[in-house]
Formats: C-alpha cells, structure tokens, sequence
C-alpha cells in the first residue's frame, strides 16, 4: 500500500475511533435531558407525581406565600403578576359576596368594608393548578410549555413565542405574561427546590401550615394523607382539566 | 374595573392588532368565497368582480400573518411553529393552513387565470414589464387552444378544491377562539361557523366597495346588473349570519348558565356601543333593511329606485357591514378578555394611539393590502380595457 494512503487510512480510522463515544454521547443526550437539569444529582423525575393541598381554615390572608414566591421565583414586584395570590370571601347576610385581593394578598388584607353584618368569611389561596389535563400545554403552538414526568406544568423561556393564547386557555387565571422576557409565566411549583427535594417557597413560609405539598398517589407523604383526611375539592371540575392542587373546606363560592 | 377579577387579568393580551387578523381573514375567504360563485356556480352577473375579488383576496391575505407577527412577545422564533408544530394546538396549525391556502389555492388560481394574458402582455410590452411578465409565466408561454383548456379546466378545479379551503381559512379561525373552553364568551360550537358567514359578509361588501370606488376612480361605468347580483348576495348571506349569531344568542341566554350574569352586565356597559349600536343596529339593522328594501333579493326588490339611489344605497350599506364585521371581531377578541374567568368583575380596554400594538399600527396594517391591491392591479390588471383579453378558449 502507498504510504500516504496506509496514512489516510490509518488517520480516518483513529477519527472515527475517536468519533464513536462523541457520537454516542449524542444520542444519550436527550434521554439524560429527560431527567433535567437534576439528572445528575440523582433525581428521576419519573418517580414522582406532584399536587398540593390547601386547607382553607388554615389560611389567614397574612400573604408571607405571595411575598415568598415573588422573592423565590423573580416574578414583578407590581400588583398585576403573581405566581400564587390570596383571595378574601366576605359573604353577609344577605349572601351577597364580595371578594378581594388587594396587591394579590402580598401585604395582607385591611379589614373587609361592609355595612351589612358578615356571615362568614375566608382566605382562598391560588396558583397554577398543575392539571393533568391542562389547556395551556393542549394550545401552545410549539410546545413550549409542558408538562413534566413528575406532574408539574412548566414554560420554556427560551423557545416560547409569546403568542398568548396559553393565558387565554387558563380558567384559572393562573398564567402571566413576563413584562421584560416577553414570554408566558407561571408557577412552577418551585421546580428548581423540589428537585433538590425541598417544597416550594410559600409552602414553606407558611406560618399556618395551609399549604401542603407532596405525592399525589400512593405515598406515605403529608399529601397523599392530607387527600385521605379531608373532603377535598379542585377549583372548576367541570371544565375537565383535573388540577392537581387540592382544596379542604372549600366554599361554593370560589371559583 | 368593576367587582373582581384576578389579579394577573388586569392586563389585556390580545389587543387591536388581534382584532384586526380575523378581520382580514374574513375578507380574504369572503372575498375568494365571491369569486367562486362565477367560478364554480356560474352566477355570470358578477363576473366583472371575479378578478378583482381574487386579487383582493391575495392583498388581504399577504397582509394577514403581519398583525399576529407584530403581536408575537417574540415574533423572531414565529418560524418554530413550522418546525416543532405541537399537533394538539389550534394555533399550530395556522402556518400550514396559511401557506396551503395561499400556495396552492390563490396563487395557482390566479395564476392559472392569467397566463394568457400574461404571455400575450410579455409580448406586446417592452423594457423592464417584458420580462416581469415572462417570469410571471413561468416559461409556459403555450397558448394553443388545449393549453387554454387546461388552463380553465385547472382553474375550475382550484376553486372547487378553494372553497373548502376558505372555509378551512375562517373556519380555522373561529375554532381558534371557539374552542377554548375556560372563556365561556369564546367557547361555542358555533363559533366556526358564524366566523364563516360573517367573513362572506364582509367579503362581499369589501369587492363591492372596490369594485364602486375603482369604476369611479377609472370613469367606468358600474354594471348594475353585477351591483345588484352582488347586493341580493350580501342581503343573502347577512341573513344566514345573523340568523347564527340569534341562535347563538338565544341558545346561552336560554341555557343560562353560570356566566350569563357577568355576559349580561358587559354587554349593557362596556360593549354597549360596540355590540348594540355599533354591531347591530349600524352594521345589520340599518343595511339589512336597505338592501331588503332596494335590492333585488326580495322579489326583485320591493321599491326600486333609480340606479344613481342604488348605487348610493348600495355602498353606504356597505360600508356599515364593514363596520358592522369589525365590530364583530372587536367584540368576540375585546368582549371575551373584559370580564373575569372569575365571572365576579369586568375590566377595561383602553386602545393605545402609538405603540406597537396601537391605533395608528392598526390603521397602517389596514391600509397596506389597499396599496398591495394597487400595485397588483398594475401589474395584473383585472378588468378587460387596456390590454383586451382574449377570449377564453372554452367559450
């Protein structure tokens, strides 16, 4: 054989050597991105299936959640973007409602403005319901938002388009659009704590313990037990979207 | 504001520029929806409109991704939606709708309509316009007697296969708004279909208006055979839409569900004018009652009047259908974000003069497919002075 052409094939060989593990590296790469960005940490998103449970009675409209989340997730300090708000129920006696949330709840509630006498009156907590049918990831048209193995419902900043129609798919109100990315956002259950195995930020400031957070199915955790203990309620179940996140003592009058 | 609504509603996310893209869409399918009628239905009164309609329809429909891209939080990744379409997405499907309606129906329809005349203008032209026109015919310059009849025969079964597609058009549109389930303004079945009556509406009175104001500009007079074919079609397809548009209302307010409350109040405050007045009365009232009256839809129109009063009444009733159609879109696309999902508050919309997603955007935007329509009609003209068209080969 020519010497330069026993080179050549002896060069193309080493690069293909030296090629094989890169190309295979490739095409692992979307089975580790599967996992996220914690893949590496140990933790399988495939094994979780995550809710969270809110205990009305518990709730005392001191809105530590809302404040924490702003702070935990960089969400606008102004009052028309929240990942989770605080609503206020007061019903006289007339049964008339009047509802409430001053600045989403972040700095509490001033007393309720009414001439008649109350009746009853309550906090209602909210935040992205985490439906395992959810309407928002049914219409982006190019799948930017989506759900997780593990149940939570989240928005790629960096392909989402910033059509809209994601917020006008939520019944609940739960979804914003980002003044500075331009780009649809909500809450994302504090994915970037839980996947180091903490519980989101307003879960875990909340100085009444009405947030519950944990496995939906199955498991020993506070959720699963919070689901067994008490008559739980999931906001608008006749739209079909089955949120993930689990009213006790729930009013008729929230919607 | 008024009673409650979430906090993160506050803020509007479909504006005027919204409002404006199921507008042009609707005149794009309503105006393509005309000129099949002579195509395909060989209604030969309006035969005057037939170029016309369909070189309206491709100004408009150039014009129409424009309002939605300017819209877009992040218009330079708009092109994902060709690439990673998620198949469950109305909105996905947008692109392809689009591109199917007009690569393969308006253009090769007008193209298909036009190549004689294109070869025959290639040749009697000089300069510049020569080779305009022999790029436009692609190099198929053969204009014997069999090719025309292809040429026809293609033509006719473009439109045909162009129908479905423009109700696919406006059709899809409506499925867009109709389907979203949390917005009980939005969500009705019908929604599809009254997007596509009224998108006929508004085609029809746009090629009518065109086709007055052109004759007028060009000292032409108006075929008033044509005119009156075209108002009978207008009081025809007026009558089917807002027959759908009383069945939709009849039907929520006799389900009466939880919304209708919250519905009611916005409609007696805030889309008041737009709905009531604007909407009902001015764009269907006022016109349908004229053209009852003056065209010969209704047994060859119950008083006459002379040509000179039908040509005015004509376009005056056209121009509140228009106005009348916007207001529908302002009212379907505005209506449905001014109350709370809530159903316990109404918000406000106030329209923003500059900006992007302002007035003064919008009012650009609608007067764009005009010049595109002008710079067509240069360049193709659609009526049969100046270059005389041949006569078809299957005539």
């Amino acid at each position: 054989m020519n010497p330069d052409r026993r080179r050549f094939v002896e060069d193309a060989l080493k690069a293909c050597a030296a090629g094989c593990p890169l190309l295979l590296a490739v095409i692992r790469l979307p089975a580790a991105a599967a996992q996220g960005p914690a893949g590496e940490s140990g933790y399988d998103a495939t094994e979780h299936l995550y809710g969270m449970g809110i205990d009305i009675q518990k709730c005392i409209g001191c809105g530590r959640c809302v404040a924490a989340c702003k702070a935990e997730n960089d969400v606008p300090m102004d009052g028309h973007h929240f990942n989770t708000w605080v609503e206020r129920y007061v019903i006289d006696e007339n049964g008339d409602v009047t509802v409430d949330s001053p600045n989403g709840g972040f700095d509490g509630f001033p007393p309720p403005k009414t001439e008649s006498q109350i009746r009853r009156s309550f906090f209602v907590p909210k935040l992205c319901n985490h439906c395992a049918n959810p309407p928002c990831v049914q219409v982006c048209p190019v799948g930017a938002t989506f759900s997780t193995p593990d149940g939570v419902v989240l928005v790629d900043d960096t392909y989402c388009i910033g059509c809209r129609y994601c917020i006008q798919a939520c019944p609940y109100g739960a979804r914003w659009f980002h003044p500075a990315k331009q780009v649809a956002a909500k809450c994302t259950l504090c994915y970037h704590r839980l996947v180091k195995g903490l519980v989101p930020a307003c879960v875990e400031v909340c100085p009444t313990g009405a947030r519950t957070f944990g496995e939906v199915e199955h498991r020993p955790t506070p959720l699963a037990r919070f689901i067994r203990m008490n008559d739980v309620q999931v906001l608008k179940p006749h739209l079909n979207t089955k949120p993930k996140v689990y009213y006790a003592n729930l009013d008729g009058e929230v919607r | 504001m008024q009673g409650y609504i979430y906090p993160n509603e506050f803020e509007l996310q479909w504006s005027l520029l919204i409002v404006l893209y199921p507008y042009i869409t609707g005149l794009v399918a309503g105006a393509f929806i005309l000129a099949s009628l002579e195509r395909v239905f060989n209604v030969k009164e309006v035969q005057p409109t037939y170029r016309l309609a369909l070189l309206t329809a491709l100004a408009f429909l150039l014009v129409a991704p424009l309002p939605l891209q300017g819209h877009l939080g992040h218009p330079e990744r708009s092109y994902e939606i060709f690439l990673t379409p998620n198949r469950q997405s109305a909105m996905a499907m947008f692109g392809f709708v689009y591109a199917w309606y007009l690569a393969v129906v308006l253009l090769l329809e007008i193209w298909f309509d036009y190549r004689q005349d294109m070869v025959r203008w290639a040749e009697e032209s000089h300069g510049a316009r020569r080779w305009l026109y022999r790029v436009l015919t692609l190099g198929a310059t053969d204009v014997s007697p069999g090719a025309l009849k292809f040429d026809d025969a293609a033509g006719r079964w473009i439109t045909i296969i162009g129908i479905p597609s423009a109700f696919l058009l406006h059709g899809y549109v409506g499925f867009i708004f109709g389907s979203v389930k949390a917005n009980p303004w939005w969500s009705s079945v019908l929604m599809p279909v009254v997007f596509l009556f009224s998108a006929i509406v508004s085609g029809i009175a746009l090629v009518l208006i065109i086709y007055m104001v052109t004759s007028l500009f060009r000292s032409r007079p108006v075929d008033m055979r044509c005119l009156d074919k075209l108002a009978s079609f207008l009081f025809y397809a007026m009558i089917v839409d807002v027959s759908l548009e009383m069945l939709d209302f009849v039907h929520r307010l006799y389900e009466s569900e939880e919304s209708i409350t919250i519905l009611s109040q916005m409609i007696e405050s805030r889309l008041f004018i737009s709905l009531i007045v604007l909407q009902l009365v001015v764009g269907t009232v006022i016109p349908l009652g004229f053209l009852g009256v003056f065209s010969p839809a209704l047994h060859r129109g119950l008083a006459r009047g002379s040509d000179e009063l039908r040509r005015l009444i004509y376009l005056m009733s056209a121009v509140l259908v228009e106005i009348g159609i916007f207001s529908i879109r302002w009212n379907v696309v505005i209506g449905g974000q001014l109350f709370s999902k809530s159903l316990r508050g109404l918000t406000v919309y106030k329209v923003e003069l500059l900006g992007l997603e302002g007035l003064a955007v919008t009012i650009a935007l609608m007067a764009l497919p005009f010049i595109i329509l002008w710079l067509l009609v240069k360049v193709l003209p659609p009526w049969e002075e100046g270059p005389v068209r041949v006569a078809q080969a299957s005539m």
